[in-house]
């Protein structure tokens, strides 16, 4: 299908464009931009004046919920929801029921996706078996399924000789390794930020250390085993700092932050809000502060959503009872629009943060727009406003911090593989 | 963000947490209770306020003491008492706390009474009332983790009020485990709004909570120095499982520095009052000999709770 | 019936009340003022009353019928009944009698500290406008006040008068 997008404003920050131009598409993929090729004979032009035309989003890490959590959310909701939310690739940590630690259950959810026909999913594989911290998993297998780096998702990996052994098998065949850093005993029985609104509110805290007493000894056994490590989920200002440090010293660390933490503080827990309520906790103005400092100087390499879909009986519950997570794919962009906006970041800086920086880490051929690339590709209004409300959301997680909010950013179409997979 | 417990005239509606609570409507509560205590000492300890009206006791966390002074309270205001203790957790019997709520509104509740082990669920409780209309039925938080435990608050102001007559002059000293003690956030709150001037709380740092300055105290470690000069000394109970998680290593230890004995007690002033929100441990926390001595306003502390609780609730019950 | 427009001088009623009660009443009777102007009145009818009239007061705060429409008043005050109400004659004493209601309110207070022997009761002025079956035992002045205004007690010193007010929305 030939299809041409014209008179938008082309943003693709992984080339270096940014002008008013129009796009060509055939066999799947982007055929030249500018001018049309020989012969051009479009089965559909679509009217990009006055919006921004991007490369699809990529977000890092989107829970699907299946197999095992079908009551919060299913493959069906979840990627209609990325596709609405403008994300045409996403990768799904190995938190499921039973999580994703053989080859079976990754080609089966692969499998399920790609019939689909929506976003393309890259699972990331369970660490260890059964994300018990225990048994290795067989990473070659995983690989070849579909993997593309191996976490051990929010679960504790407390016994730092397996955290050890699991690196060294990784890093012997470059598998890079995701892990949350936090540490299990320090942050035990916490549901908030240990700090002022934590004591206020009578809530268990979880203090800042707990992170970065993680993350010091993440990196120590990175200087050992020399093994790729992302930091998912930033949350610290000397989280950060630390993180900035490894990478002056040459250290092969990478990191993301969660689009919320660059928004919200632990005061937006209000009065006990359980959409406020995540993990990592939201913490402190001055943490805040330093994220959007990090993904400013590069530091923090990349957003993503941390979709975790939650069900009214998750939420509407006393705060500390409640599970953790937001929905965020719909959101993803909108937020990374209100944040560079208000940081006064340039668009293509901010969109790199959420197209080719995600493609990078997932060492995927995606997120740019060139000649001959996949044609998967975000329409968007930045200038059009719309109300985060349950029934705009159509992720069946309705539970985000956001609820009732005017967000900037409105998708239009959503296209992959030179689809049109969806339209507002 | 509009606080959950006033109506949009600033009308008590639910008394959840003291933190936010206008001073007037502080002073209003005690001034009410001053009559309430006259109650007590008739032949008929009843008024009729409540009449007809339903108050149920919803406590998801045991506890005999703050139950029976809430049931007397409203027995004594001629409402109609329905207790329902639901034990630890909420869904032992598979229904959510919001479902047993709206069940027991059904039932044509008018005041929730409910204390719960974890922080804020009076607030969940009283925020999908007003989310459904149901502006007629009233929260009040009996206690809820370790956030806020108001009508122990009160009751500890109006205790204050009654032997000291202002607020504007005094150091008050709390001190134990601050850390887990939703009375001591509710006093602390209801001290620095009535305009205390010094608020202190004494313990070692296991027992305080991270950045505790931010509520308006000081901060003492060492006991002597956070009882000299106070003119009202809290108790706060210690329990048992502090030692099992290792915040202390012994009662014994702790008696040692941070019990109250009559040498620590001759540090404060000379009119000194010594209050515990109860049950004491004796020889923890406390000396018998300052328990029952003449500084010590243990068991008028009870009676107070009554009267303060029917104040609560006639004023709730009424807007 | 004089009209409002003459605001009686509340000594000289509490005066003739005083000189209707003196023969009438039993010499140990107590005197219960309803807060606030019957509290005052009823101290100065007991220092007016030769005999032995204990002296008590009583706040109906907790015993109105409007709670359910206007919720509690503030500025309850302490009811103090310094004697045995059980079998005792009682002389309840208000400043103005006007819909009924705060005797009734009153009443039922009594009873709730014991059986009185009777109740009678004592008000400087009668203003009509009964809504209860209540009459005054012993009235000091009749007067037709309008339904938009409030006769008013109040206090200067030892001196007692009276005022009109616009009466407050229901």
């Amino acid at each position: 299908m030939k299809i041409e997008i014209a008179n938008g404003r082309l943003v693709d920050p992984a080339a270096g464009i940014d002008r008013v131009t129009s796009l060509y598409i055939a066999a799947a993929k982007v055929a030249a931009i500018g001018k049309p090729p020989e012969g051009w004979n479009a089965s559909r032009i679509i009217d990009a004046r006055g919006l921004v035309v991007a490369p699809g989003l990529i977000d890092v890490s989107a829970r699907l919920r299946e197999p095992g959590f079908e009551y919060k959310a299913t493959l069906e909701s979840e990627m209609q929801a990325a596709i609405a939310g403008g994300v045409t690739s996403l990768a799904c940590p190995p938190d499921t029921d039973p999580p994703l630690d053989e080859p079976g259950l990754v080609e089966m959810l692969k499998h399920r996706a790609r019939l689909l026909n929506q976003a393309h999913v890259y699972p990331i594989g369970a660490l260890t078996v059964q994300l018990k911290g225990e048994e290795l998993t067989e990473m070659g297998e995983l690989a070849e399924a579909g993997c593309v780096a191996f976490s051990h998702a929010d679960m504790p990996l407390v016994d730092t000789q397996v955290l050890l052994r699991a690196m060294q098998y990784a890093s012997t065949f470059g598998y890079r390794v995701w892990l949350r850093p936090n540490d299990t005993h320090l942050g035990r029985g916490g549901v908030a930020h240990d700090g002022e609104v934590a004591t206020r509110l009578g809530l268990p805290g979880i203090p800042s250390t707990a992170e970065t007493v993680a993350i010091m000894t993440i990196l120590a056994l990175v200087r050992d085993t020399g093994v790729r490590v992302h930091l998912c989920r930033l949350s610290t200002a000397d989280g950060v700092a630390l993180v900035r440090a490894a990478k002056k010293e040459g250290l092969p660390v990478s990191c993301d932050v969660a689009i919320h933490h660059l928004h919200l503080c632990d005061v937006d827990i209000g009065w006990f809000d359980g959409n406020a309520r995540l993990v990592p906790p939201l913490r402190t103005v001055r943490d805040r502060a330093a994220l959007r400092a990090g993904v400013a100087d590069g530091t923090i390499d990349l957003i993503c959503s941390d979709h975790a879909p939650v069900d009214d009986d998750g939420k509407l519950v006393p705060f500390g009872e409640a599970e953790p997570g937001a929905t965020g794919l719909e959101l993803l962009l909108p937020l990374t629009l209100k944040w560079a906006a208000e940081e006064k970041v340039a668009l293509p800086v901010a969109l790199a943060k959420i197209t080719c920086e995600p493609a990078k880490l997932l060492g995927v051929a995606a997120g740019d727009l060139r000649v001959g690339s996949s044609a998967d590709i975000c329409i968007f209004n930045p200038e059009q406003y719309w109300t985060v409300e349950r029934n705009a959301l159509k992720s069946q997680g309705k539970n985000t911090p956001f609820l009732g909010m005017e967000l900037p950013g409105k998708v239009r179409c959503t296209l992959v593989g030179g689809h049109v997979v969806h339209e507002a | 963000m509009r606080n959950p417990q006033l109506t949009s005239n600033g009308e008590l509606t639910h008394l959840l947490t003291l933190e936010g609570l206008p001073a007037p409507v502080i002073t209003h509560i005690l001034d009410t209770a001053t009559p309430f205590v006259g109650i007590a000492e008739r032949e008929v300890k009843k008024v009729p306020l409540l009449r007809g009206k339903a108050v149920f006791n919803l406590f998801f966390e045991n506890s005999t003491r703050t139950r029976t002074t809430f049931e007397i309270a409203a027995k004594r205001l001629s409402a109609d008492v329905i207790n329902l203790n639901i034990g630890a957790s909420s869904t032992t019997k598979g229904e959510t706390l919001l479902d047993t709520v709206d069940n027991l509104v059904a039932m044509d509740a008018d005041i929730f009474v409910v204390r719960h082990a974890q922080s804020g669920a009076p607030h969940l409780i009283a925020a999908h009332l007003n989310a459904h209309g149901r502006s007629h039925v009233h929260v009040v938080n009996a206690g809820d983790g370790r956030h806020s435990h108001p009508t122990q608050g009160l009751l500890d102001l109006y205790t204050i009020r009654h032997y000291k007559k202002e607020f504007h002059n005094l150091t008050v000293a709390i001190v134990g485990d601050v850390l887990h003690s939703r009375v001591a956030r509710s006093l602390i709150h209801g001290l620095t709004t009535l305009g205390a001037p010094e608020v202190r709380v004494v313990g070692p740092k296991t027992l305080l909570p991270e950045k505790v300055e931010s509520l308006g105290v000081r901060v003492f470690h060492d006991m002597r120095e956070g009882v000299k000069g106070a003119d009202v000394i809290v108790m706060l109970r210690l329990q048992n499982e502090r030692m099992k998680g290792a915040l202390l290593p012994s009662a014994g230890e702790y008696f040692k520095h941070y019990g109250l004995t009559p040498e620590k007690l001759a540090l404060a002033k000379p009119d000194v009052i010594v209050m515990h929100p109860g049950p004491m441990n004796r020889g923890v926390e406390i000396d018998s000999a300052v328990a029952d001595g003449d500084r010590a306003v243990i068991l008028p502390q009870v009676t107070f709770g009554i009267a303060v609780r029917m104040a609560v609730m006639s004023i709730i019950a009424g807007n | 019936m004089p009209q409002a427009s003459q605001i009686p001088d509340a000594e000289s009623v509490l005066a003739a009340l005083a000189e209707r009660m003196r023969p009438a009443v039993a010499f140990d009777a107590a005197f219960v003022g309803i807060y606030s102007g019957g509290a005052w009145i009823a101290d100065r009818l007991a220092k007016m009353i030769p005999g032995e009239h204990p002296v008590g007061y009583i706040d109906v705060s907790f015993y109105r019928d409007d709670f359910a429409r206007s919720g509690l008043k503030s500025g309850a005050k302490r009811s103090e009944l310094p004697f045995d109400v059980e079998g005792a004659t009682i002389i309840l004493v208000d400043d103005v009698l006007y819909t009924g209601r705060s005797v009734r309110a009153a009443v039922n207070e009594l009873f709730d500290y014991g059986r009185p022997a009777r109740i009678e009761l004592a008000v400087l002025v009668d203003r009509g406008g009964r809504e209860l079956p209540v009459e005054a035992t012993y009235c000091g002045a009749r007067l037709a006040v309008a339904r938009s205004l409030s006769l008013v007690l109040a206090k200067d010193g030892e001196h007692l008068k009276f005022g009109v007010e616009n009466a407050a929305e229901a």
